[in-house]
């Protein structure tokens, strides 16, 4: 129920005599409207970018592009399998099935990590979700497909987009990977900065 | 056959011909250049795709208009669903036969006018033909047996009547300065120096009624702050919300059509036609051919500048409320216009009708009365309806106007 003291009413200005004729009104509006023109024809200071031929700067700290999963300074998937991010996803187009893990610095790890590119609203809570920093969005986003299969990234697809990505955005530092106490993070965290990323 | 073509008769087919064909072209690249100019004002950068700079556009434009599939909707009246875009194209075509567009061409020692027809009441037959188009708007909302058709047809309708008005009166100051309802005979005075320096053009004489004339056309074409017909937010496409394809594209040139129609007029009534000073070519006593393409270009070149301003308009204003179009119309325009008409009759008395001081001192008193009226009533212009309760007490915010804020 909306009470009488919660409506506010806007009370419209007052036109003075040379407003109510429009002209000068209409002649300052039409002075904007001409240095805008000018400067565009003049001074060809156009907002547009030609987009096949040209391209806008990638912002690559915070652009939410296509995703990635990052890979660990040994090659490998560096996800944990933790469902964070499947959780997160509000979209829902994270599919995740974990397996025991090969190697000794965690217990899980993805044996297939789908992600569908169709059903991705682009939010980046994935990315905020990891608690290892393995999903990550990259600032590309031309992705095409043929058919709806085609946008259905799976592991390597994602992986391989880190490969391609990793030299524009690389990884953040510093990584994590696997659990703290198995070892990871501080034998190889801040301290091996110069090793190229 | 050359005797004919020599005639005025041949002079006249062989003229609208290529008024015909070059305005088509014209309309065409208005539609480009009001895109153009839209993009620019905007800081962007246009149609560039097609063609150098775009130019093919409206070629491509064309194309795709003439092969899309035009759906005739199951619910419309057939008959008039169709004739609605042939009577606004045809008559916002015919208009221009009695346009004087460049001067008296020698032929053969014989005299011709450049000009399609020379009516004896050249001015009544535009004004009658351009109030024709309203049909094309009404017949094509109501055939369209859609509400939203029907509310845009009714708002062109009430608009262009009472529009018409103010127009009509303008151009009776005019016709009451000149004395002659003959396109030619306008222009020819007009052709005449003031102490050998300015031009006798009658913006000159009536600069108010030039810029009220102008401001009715825009009504009368439904242009932008007055297009309230195809108000897209409310009205969806307003009266051609039913149209597709080539009968949507006639709507369309026929707006454009109109607007070059009423620009061109404009320049006949005000603008000295085709007369520019000090340029030998473009004076009556010119009658070679180079003259008449001289004067044709001074003519288009008026025209252009008309269409111009009316384009930069339309991207800089915003559409005025019904109720504030009725009220520019019969509270502003009309009075303000019978006020010259008045003054227009009075200098006649006194036989002072040509003469500058006098008219645009009288000019001057209509506008300060205007003022001093308008200052001293106090009835609210953009209007907050009697019926809504008082705001005393109520209101937090006394907003002012942009310019205030800064």
């Amino acid at each position: 129920m909306i009470r009488d003291e919660d409506i506010l009413e806007l009370e419209e200005p007052k036109l003075s005599a040379a407003e109510r004729l429009y002209l000068p009104q209409i002649l300052g509006g039409m002075q904007t409207t001409m240095v805008h023109l000018g400067k565009t024809l003049l001074a060809n200071k156009k907002m547009t970018v030609q987009y096949p031929e040209e391209k806008r700067t990638l912002r690559l700290e915070n652009y939410r592009g296509i995703h990635r999963l990052n890979r660990d300074e040994k090659g490998r998937v560096a996800c944990v399998a933790c469902f964070m991010c499947a959780t997160a996803c509000p979209a829902h187009c994270i599919h995740i099935e974990a397996e025991e893990s090969p190697w000794d610095d965690r217990e899980k790890y993805p044996a297939k990590f789908d992600l569908d590119e169709l059903r991705c609203i682009f939010c980046g809570m994935c990315e905020e979700a990891c608690p290892v920093d393995a999903i990550e969005l990259t600032p590309h986003y031309d992705v095409v497909g043929r058919s709806r299969d085609e946008m259905i990234l799976d592991k390597e697809e994602l992986l391989s987009i880190y490969d391609k990505t990793a030299d524009v955005k690389p990884r953040k530092n510093p990584r994590i990977t696997g659990y703290p106490e198995v070892g990871n993070r501080s034998e190889q965290g801040p301290s091996d900065e110069g090793e190229g990323l | 056959m050359t005797e004919f073509l020599t005639s005025q008769f041949g002079v006249s087919i062989i003229l609208a011909g290529v008024v015909f064909g070059i305005l088509q072209g014209a309309v065409a690249y208005c539609i480009y250049f009001e895109r153009k100019i839209a993009a620019w004002i905007q800081d962007r950068c246009g149609p560039n795709r097609v063609g150098p700079a775009g130019l093919l556009q409206p070629l491509a434009d064309g194309g795709k208009m003439i092969l899309k599939e035009d759906v005739i909707p199951g619910h419309v009246d057939k008959n008039l669903f169709v004739l609605a875009p042939a009577i606004m194209f045809i008559v916002a075509f015919v208009g221009f036969a009695a346009i004087p567009w460049g001067g008296q061409l020698e032929l053969g020692g014989k005299l011709v006018s450049i000009q399609v027809a020379s009516p004896d009441i050249g001015l009544l037959y535009i004004l009658g033909v351009a109030s024709m188009g309203i049909y094309g708007v009404v017949l094509g909302g109501w055939s369209s047996n859609n509400k939203y058709s029907l509310f845009g047809a009714i708002r062109a309708t009430a608009q262009m009547l009472s529009y018409e008005i103010p127009m009509g009166l303008c151009i009776l100051v005019i016709v009451l300065t000149v004395g002659a309802i003959r396109l030619e005979d306008i222009v020819l005075p007009q052709t005449a120096y003031w102490s050998d320096v300015i031009p006798k053009w009658n913006v000159f004489l009536h600069p108010l009624a030039f810029i009220v004339l102008f401001v009715t056309m825009l009504a009368e074409a439904n242009r932008t702050p007055f297009d309230l017909a195809e108000a897209e937010q409310e009205l969806v496409g307003g009266f051609h919300t039913e149209y597709s394809a080539l009968k949507f594209g006639m709507f369309f040139l026929a707006e454009y059509a109109s607007m070059i129609t009423s620009s061109a007029l404009l320049a006949v009534l005000f603008l000295g036609g085709w007369h520019l000073p000090w340029i030998p070519w473009a004076q009556p006593e010119a009658t070679g051919i180079a003259a008449v393409i001289v004067k044709m270009l001074v003519m288009g070149g008026k025209i252009a500048g008309s269409l111009f301003v009316m384009m930069w308009l339309r991207w800089t204003l915003p559409r005025f409320r019904f109720d504030q179009l009725m009220r520019l119309a019969w509270g502003g325009l009309i009075p303000f216009t019978l006020g010259l008409f008045v003054l227009t009759v009075g200098l006649l008395y006194f036989d002072k009708h040509q003469s500058p001081l006098w008219t645009l001192g009288g000019n001057a008193v209509v506008l300060v009365l205007t003022l001093a009226v308008a200052g001293l009533s106090r009835r609210d212009v953009t209007g907050r309806p009697a019926s809504l309760p008082s705001l005393e007490g109520r209101s937090l915010t006394h907003g002012r106007l942009a310019g205030d804020v800064s």
